[in-house]
């Protein structure tokens, strides 16, 4: 039996509403594990599942061997970190801390101990004797995972930890979070809306979608041989093109890009493609196409480029602006597409926000 | 002294007079406002409570020593205190119990057990008591199991509590509930998570957090027990001695024309009320200046 998490066939439902879906997945011992997905895709409610917070109507959960059916969030000693911190208000960061060994009876001066380690560990010794609303964000959420992670766990079930904080601390807590389980490897469960805290600290990749798993792999699995449409919509930017298959290749107008040697002649298609998977060329070239530079949006050390097809549909490329040579609006070029992920269209389109993910 | 330097500031004058006047009514009407609020805060609250501290003082200490010597004054006090312990154990119990199922629970007809929450602030004490009369006096739907099981309630302390719980509760309620919405779940959770049971989390998470309103609605409470007339006036057949409460004292001193007795104990029965909450809201200013710094 693993020592992580094991969620088998776990059902949850709010009314007549289904969160989640028939989930079955493992977070590996001593290691991060990401649940990916939109907002309303049923993690928030996998995770809340896990600690004990909502009751699953079908599915079994194990942690470190142990089937958690019908115990009490106490009983179950996971460490849980929530999006809004959740400390107590009324305590300072050295009660809050403190809490998780003083309900358990801890004896007293293995609770100072246990409380001065953690709090030099996530840096905030000084404000020890302060209350949570004259701290940052940032500071917080230290105390926070201080906190959950002061009774030793065995296992850490982190929801959105770094969702309310601004872009810059997030950054920051993000990289320090990294180092943090580095040092302690304790097993941890990451909810997330936002792919690239997922690609940057996750071993292992699931990905939900409507109460589902889409697709469960490592970071590079998840970016690189994205399993469904969703998938490769969700992970990182991605443009969609759509055409008709023939030979191996999605055709659209004269334009056509390679990748659909899995599909029949005939089938319509969705092609995938990164903005940064687009070459563009002043002369034509075997595999390239005519396209028109429609505006050009300057980020500093690369451009933003938005290309209308022949036949009206549009691409977003993003290039290195010493590639670009020169090119910008009203230019006639020719793109070259690489690495596109092709999916059978079943006469389902992508959501219309997918190809307009940012990066 | 020319003529021109008397004429000079006579335009810029007549500029500004406008501004000026605007200002000056502006600061009439604010004025007059705070002196509007002034006056009726005054007129209604201080004076009348001056007015019978005056006449309590009147007449000397005798007085005042003979009625705190009257064994009926002594009684009427013991009821009162009485009902007013009952009734604030009661109150702060039922009151948070109904504040956490109303702030937390999301059933059917809440909305509806909300309201009625806030009926007894609307419906007059007079009406609560004929209530309590027509449910548990002679006749009435609970009267015979209470007189099988020997147990008297109309004409009798059970009775006279259970109107002033009735009456005093949703100033518990209206304090705390709002506290507990604001508070949300999620410290809650987070207790459990950190292995609080139930119990430990709502002693050291959720009391701590509505604490100030949970005080300020009981000693409301207390206050209002202290006071009420009608309804205990109602069922508690007003027998001196043995079912008057402090408040019936008073109505009767006024009956029997012992005017000095009725004010002493009513400016007593005022003291109380006041310095409880004078004294709640010192101890909660203290306490924020401690929480602040």
């Amino acid at each position: 039996m693993s020592r992580g998490i094991v969620i088998e066939n776990l059902t949850k439902s709010f009314g007549s509403f289904l969160a989640v879906d028939d989930v079955t997945f493992e977070a590996q011992e001593g290691k991060i594990t990401a649940l990916l997905g939109p907002s309303g895709s049923g993690k928030s409610t996998v995770l809340r599942t896990i600690a004990g917070l909502e009751r699953a109507n079908a599915g079994r959960i194990w942690v470190d061997g142990e089937e958690q059916g019908g115990k009490s969030p106490q009983e179950r000693r996971l460490g849980f970190v929530f999006q809004h911190y959740a400390l107590f208000r009324h305590m300072t960061v050295q009660q809050n801390v403190t809490f998780g060994l003083a309900v358990r009876k801890a004896p007293k001066p293995e609770r100072r101990k246990r409380v001065s380690e953690l709090l030099d560990l996530v840096g905030l010794a000084y404000f020890a004797d302060r209350y949570p609303d004259q701290l940052s964000g940032g500071q917080r959420q230290r105390v926070a995972l201080a906190r959950a992670l002061a009774p030793r766990p065995k296992v850490l079930l982190l929801d959105e930890p770094f969702g309310a904080l601004d872009a810059r601390v997030r950054q920051e807590l993000r990289r320090w979070l990294d180092d943090l389980h580095r040092e302690l490897g304790v097993t941890s469960l990451l909810v997330t809306h936002d792919q690239e805290e997922a690609l940057e600290l996750a071993n292992q990749v699931v990905v939900m979608r409507q109460g589902k798993v889409e697709q469960i792999g490592t970071p590079e699995q998840i970016y690189n041989q994205p399993a469904t449409p969703f998938v490769a919509g969700f992970v990182g930017a991605s443009n969609v093109l759509r055409g008709v298959v023939w030979e191996g290749h999605v055709h659209f107008g004269r334009a056509a890009v390679a990748g659909a040697h899995h599909l029949d002649d005939g089938l319509r298609a969705h092609a995938f493609i990164r903005p940064h998977d687009i070459e563009l060329t002043r002369a034509p070239g075997d595999l390239s196409f005519p396209v028109t530079v429609e505006r050009r949006t300057n980020l500093g050390w690369m451009s933003k480029l938005h290309l209308r097809l022949e036949d009206g549909q549009m691409l977003t490329a993003e290039l290195p602006n010493e590639e670009i040579m020169g090119i910008g609006p009203g230019d006639h070029v020719h793109a070259n597409l690489r690495n596109a992920k092709v999916f059978s269209r079943n006469g389902q389109d992508p959501q219309p926000d997918q190809e307009l993910a940012a990066v | 002294m020319s003529a021109s330097h008397v004429s000079a500031p006579a335009p810029s004058e007549a500029v500004r007079s406008p501004r000026l006047s605007e200002t000056a009514s502006r600061r009439l009407v604010h004025g007059g406002l705070t002196a509007t609020a002034l006056l009726y805060v005054g007129l209604l609250v201080v004076a009348p409570l001056i007015g019978i501290a005056v006449a309590a003082a009147k007449p000397g200490w005798s007085t005042w020593s003979a009625t705190f010597a009257d064994p009926d004054a002594r009684h009427a006090y013991l009821v009162t205190g009485v009902i007013t312990l009952e009734t604030i154990v009661v109150t702060a119990v039922l009151g948070v119990v109904v504040a956490l199922v109303l702030a937390r629970d999301r059933f059917a007809g809440r909305s509806l057990v909300s309201a009625v929450v806030n009926l007894p602030l609307a419906v007059s004490p007079v009406i609560v008591g004929l209530a309590a009369v027509l449910l548990f006096g002679r006749g009435g739907w609970f009267e015979p199991w209470f007189t099988a099981h020997g147990i008297q309630v109309i004409f009798a302390l059970p009775s006279m509590v259970l109107v002033t719980v009735f009456i005093c509760i949703p100033f518990v309620i209206r304090e705390v509930a709002p506290l507990l919405e604001e508070l949300g779940t999620e410290e809650e959770e987070a207790a459990r998570t950190l292995g609080a049971s139930p119990f430990q989390t709502f002693l050291r998470v959720t009391l701590p957090n509505i604490r100030w309103g949970l005080l300020y609605g009981v000693a409301l409470s207390t206050a209002r027990a202290l006071g009420e007339v009608g309804a205990v006036l109602i069922v508690s057949g007003t027998i001196a001695g043995h079912t008057e409460t402090a408040t019936l004292y008073v109505l009767r001193a006024f009956d029997e024309s012992k005017d000095a007795s009725g004010y002493v104990v009513a400016v007593t029965l005022a003291l109380v009320s006041i310095l409880l909450l004078a004294g709640i809201e010192i101890f909660k200013r203290k306490e924020e200046k401690v929480l602040s710094t």
